[in-house]
C-alpha cells in the first residue's frame, strides 16, 4: 500500500506545510523533520512562486524569501529527496502551475517520483485544466491531490472525488491562506455534506492556528492542515525544536495529561 | 458578424483557459453565464449603448492627421481612432461601464479593480459613481507615483485606492491583490478586470465590451475612404484596445493588424514588456499566453515608461493571432514613444497617452513601408494628461516635437 493510504488507516491525519527554502534549504530539512517528530504525518512542501494569488501575506513572504535566495523546483525536489532519506512520511509537492509547466519537458513528474514525492497539488489547476496533469501523475504513480472550496457545488465535489487520488483537501474558507481565529460558521454541516459525496479521505484546513479549531476539524474530517501557523513561526526565527513543540501543542490527537 | 472568438472550453487555440484556484471556479462560471445572458439581452445592450452615447461620448471620430504624416515624411493617409476623446480619456471606460452594468444586473454592490496607468481605475471609479456601486482600486505603489493625477481623480470619484507594495509594485501585483480581494469577497463583489486577459470569460467579455471601437472604425472607414483600412495599429498592454479595434477585422484578411508592445529600455529581460519577443507560453493570472519569465517559470520583472503596457503577460487571443500570423507584433522603445508623444502634440494638437504613443511611434518608424494610397488607422487609446507630470519631472519634455 502507498504511503498516503497507510496514514489514513491509522486515524486522522496531521498535514503540515512549509515553503521550501524559506530561511534556507538546510533549515527546511530540519524544519520538516521537526514537524514530523512533532506529529505531522503528511508533509506538504511548497514550491515558491513569484505571483502566489491564492496566498496571504505570510506565505507570500516565505515564497519571496525563498525566491530571493534562488530556489527553483529542482532545488525543492532535491530537498525532498534529502527529507525522504530520513523519513517514510508521505510528501505532497505543493505548487502553482507555471513552475511545473515550464520544466515539464525535463521530465519533472518522473523526477518528483524518484525524489520521493507521493502527491502533487497544483493550486491554480482546477479539474477542467487537469487532464494532462492527472495523466502524468498517474503514469508516475503520484497522487493528483485536489482542493474543494466552500463554493464547490455538490455535483462538482463528486467529479473531483472521482479524478483525485490520495486525499482531498477542503480549503474551508473563502479568501487566501493565513492564520484565522475561528472556523467558519457552518463548517460541520458543509463537511458532512462533503463526506457524503466522496470516497477519498478529506482533510480540512485554511487558517487553522489553534488546537480547538483542529479538534473541531477532526470531528468531521479525516485530517487537519496547518500551514501559515508554521510558516509564521519559521519567519519569526523558530528553531526546529520549537517547531516540534508547536506541532505538539496544536495537535488535538494527543492525549495530554497536564 | 462573428459573436464569439473563444471556444467552449474558454480557449483560443491552445491559449486562454481558467487556471484559477478551485474557490474561484464557481464565481467564474456564474460570470460566464451572466455574460452569455447579456449577449442575448436586447434591453441590456440598448441601455449599454445609450450610456456609451450620452455619458461616455461614443461614437468617437476618426481624425486624419496630415501635418503629422508630412512631418514624418509619409505618403499614406493616416487616421486616428479618437478613444482619447471619451469621458475619462481612454478606451477603458467602455469596458468599465459594460462590466459594472453587468455586475449591477447580477446583484453585486461592490467592485474591485486593478489599475496600471490609472485609466482603468479612473474608468471603474467613474462607472461606479455613475451606477451607485462601491469601488476599491488596487494600484502598484510605483504606478501611484508615476500616474499621480489619476490617483487624485479616483479618490475624488469616491473610490478607495489601495497601494500595492509587493513584488514589482506595478500592474501585475495590483492584479494579484485584486484577485485576493475577490477570493475573499466574491459573493458581494465583482472583479472588474481592465484588459482582455485573465481567466475565461474575461478575455472574451472585455473583447466584447471593446469591440465597438472596431465596429465604428469599419463604418467610418467606408464613409471616409470607401474601403477597410489597409492597416490597423494599436498598442498592446493586456491587449484590450487592440483586440477591440482588431476583432471586427480578423476575418477581413486583407487588413494588416499590427500590435505594438513596450520595448522599454533594451531587449534585456527585465527592461521591457515585449512578450512576443522575449516571452514564451506560460500561465499567469488564470490564463495561458505569452509570458515573460525565467527558465524556472518565475514571472520576470518588466519595464516600460508607460505604466499601462508594463505587464509580463498578454491577452490570449493576441497569442493566437500571433501564432497564426494573422496579426504581427512589434515593439518600440521608451524614448521613441516619448518622441511620438511630442511630435503628435506639436503637429496635430493631440497629446496622446504614453501607451498610445507606442502605436504612433511604430508608424513613425515604419511609415516608409506604406504606400501612397494606403489608409492606416492608429488606435489612439487615450490622452496624455496623466503622463505630463511624470514626463516633466524626468525632464523628458524638453525640445518639443519639432527640432
Ligand atoms: C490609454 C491606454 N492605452 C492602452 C492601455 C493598455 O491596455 P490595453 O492593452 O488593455 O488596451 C492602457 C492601460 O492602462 C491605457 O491607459
Amino acid at each position: 500500500m502507498n504511503r498516503i493510504g497507510k496514514i489514513f488507516k491509522q486515524g486522522p491525519a496531521f498535514v503540515g506545510y512549509i515553503t521550501a527554502g524559506h530561511r534556507g534549504l538546510d533549515y527546511s530539512i530540519e524544519a520538516a523533520l521537526a514537524l514530523i517528530e512533532g506529529g505531522v504525518n503528511i508533509l506538504e512542501v511548497g514550491v515558491p512562486f513569484s505571483d502566489p494569488i491564492a496566498d496571504g501575506p505570510v506565505i507570500q513572504n516565505a515564497s519571496n524569501h525563498s525566491l530571493r535566495i534562488g530556489i527553483n523546483i529542482f532545488d525543492v525536489l532535491e530537498l525532498i529527496k534529502k527529507i525522504r532519506c530520513r523519513t517514510e512520511t508521505p510528501i505532497v509537492l505543493f505548487s502553482y502551475f507555471n513552475p511545473i509547466l515550464q520544466v515539464d519537458k525535463k521530465g519533472i513528474y518522473r523526477l518528483a517520483k524518484e525524489c520521493g514525492v507521493d502527491g502533487i497539488l497544483v493550486v491554480d489547476l482546477p479539474l477542467e485544466e487537469s487532464e494532462l496533469h492527472i495523466k502524468k501523475c498517474k503514469d508516475n504513480s503520484i497522487a493528483p491531490i485536489f482542493i474543494i472550496a466552500p463554493s464547490t457545488k455538490t455535483e462538482r465535489i463528486k467529479l473531483i472525488d472521482n479524478s483525485g487520488r490520495g486525499f482531498l483537501y477542503y480549503a474551508c474558507r473563502s479568501g487566501t491562506t493565513g492564520m484565522r481565529h475561528f472556523l467558519p460558521s457552518g463548517f460541520a454541516r458543509k463537511m458532512k455534506n462533503i463526506k457524503k459525496e466522496t470516497h477519498l479521505p478529506v482533510v480540512a484546513g485554511f487558517g487553522i492556528s489553534t488546537k480547538e479549531d483542529a479538534e473541531e476539524v477532526i470531528k468531521h474530517a479525516d485530517g487537519f492542515v496547518v500551514g501559515s501557523f508554521f510558516v509564521n513561526a519559521i519567519e519569526n526565527g523558530a528553531a526546529p525544536e520549537e517547531l516540534k513543540e508547536l506541532a505538539k501543542k496544536i495537535d488535538p490527537r494527543l492525549q495530554t495529561i497536564d | 458578424m462573428r459573436k464569439y472568438f473563444v471556444d467552449k472550453n474558454g480557449r483560443y487555440g491552445s491559449f486562454g483557459g481558467q487556471y484559477i484556484p478551485e474557490l474561484l471556479m464557481r464565481p467564474m462560471q456564474e460570470l460566464e453565464a451572466a455574460f452569455k445572458d447579456i449577449l442575448k439581452d436586447k434591453k441590456f445592450q440598448k441601455n449599454f449603448n445609450f450610456i456609451l452615447k450620452t455619458y461616455a461620448g461614443r461614437p468617437t471620430p476618426l481624425t486624419e492627421v496630415k501635418r503629422f504624416v508630412q512631418a514624418i515624411g509619409g505618403k499614406a493617409r493616416v487616421f486616428l481612432k479618437r478613444e482619447d476623446l471619451l469621458h475619462t480619456g481612454a478606451h477603458k471606460i467602455n469596458n468599465a461601464l459594460g462590466q459594472c452594468l453587468l455586475a449591477r444586473e447580477t446583484g453585486k454592490k461592490r467592485i474591485v479593480a486593478e489599475t496600471g496607468a490609472g485609466q482603468h481605475g479612473v474608468a471603474t471609479a467613474t462607472a461606479c459613481a455613475y451606477l451607485g456601486l462601491d469601488c476599491v482600486v488596487y494600484m502598484g505603489s510605483i504606478d501611484m507615483k508615476r500616474q499621480a493625477p489619476n490617483v487624485l481623480k479616483m479618490k475624488l470619484l469616491g473610490a478607495k485606492v489601495v497601494g500595492v507594495y509587493t513584488g514589482s509594485k506595478t500592474l501585475k501585483d495590483a492584479i494579484n491583490e485584486a484577485f485576493r480581494d475577490y477570493a475573499e469577497n466574491y459573493e458581494s463583489t465583482h472583479y472588474c478586470l481592465g484588459s482582455a486577459l485573465g481567466p475565461h470569460p474575461y478575455p472574451e467579455m472585455v473583447r466584447f465590451f471593446q469591440s465597438m471601437i472596431g465596429e465604428e472604425t469599419k463604418k467610418q472607414s467606408l464613409k471616409l475612404f470607401e474601403k477597410n483600412p489597409d492597416a490597423i495599429i494599436a498598442c498592446v498592454g493586456g491587449g484590450s484596445n487592440a483586440i477591440g479595434i482588431f476583432s471586427p477585422f480578423i476575418e477581413a484578411k486583407k487588413v494588416r493588424l499590427i500590435g505594438v508592445e513596450a520595448g522599454g529600455r533594451s531587449d534585456k529581460i527585465g527592461e521591457h514588456a515585449a512578450r512576443f519577443h522575449g516571452g514564451n507560453p506560460g500561465v499567469l493570472h488564470g490564463c495561458h499566453s505569452y509570458l515573460l519569465q525565467d527558465e524556472n517559470g518565475q514571472v520576470a520583472p518588466t519595464h516600460s515608461v508607460s505604466a499601462g503596457l508594463d505587464y509580463p503577460s498578454v491577452g490570449p487571443l493576441h497569442a493566437k493571432l500571433f501564432e497564426q500570423g494573422r496579426a504581427v507584433y512589434s515593439s518600440v522603445k521608451d524614448e521613441e514613444a516619448v518622441e511620438a508623444l511630442k511630435l503628435l502634440s506639436s503637429t496635430e494638437g493631440i497629446i496622446p497617452a504614453l501607451e498610445s504613443s507606442h502605436a504612433v511611434a511604430y508608424l513613425m518608424k515604419e511609415i516608409k513601408n506604406f504606400k501612397k494610397n494606403d489608409c492606416i488607422v492608429v488606435n489612439l487609446s487615450g490622452r496624455g494628461d496623466k503622463d505630463l507630470p511624470q514626463l516633466f519631472e524626468n525632464n523628458l519634455l524638453n525640445g518639443g516635437g519639432k527640432e
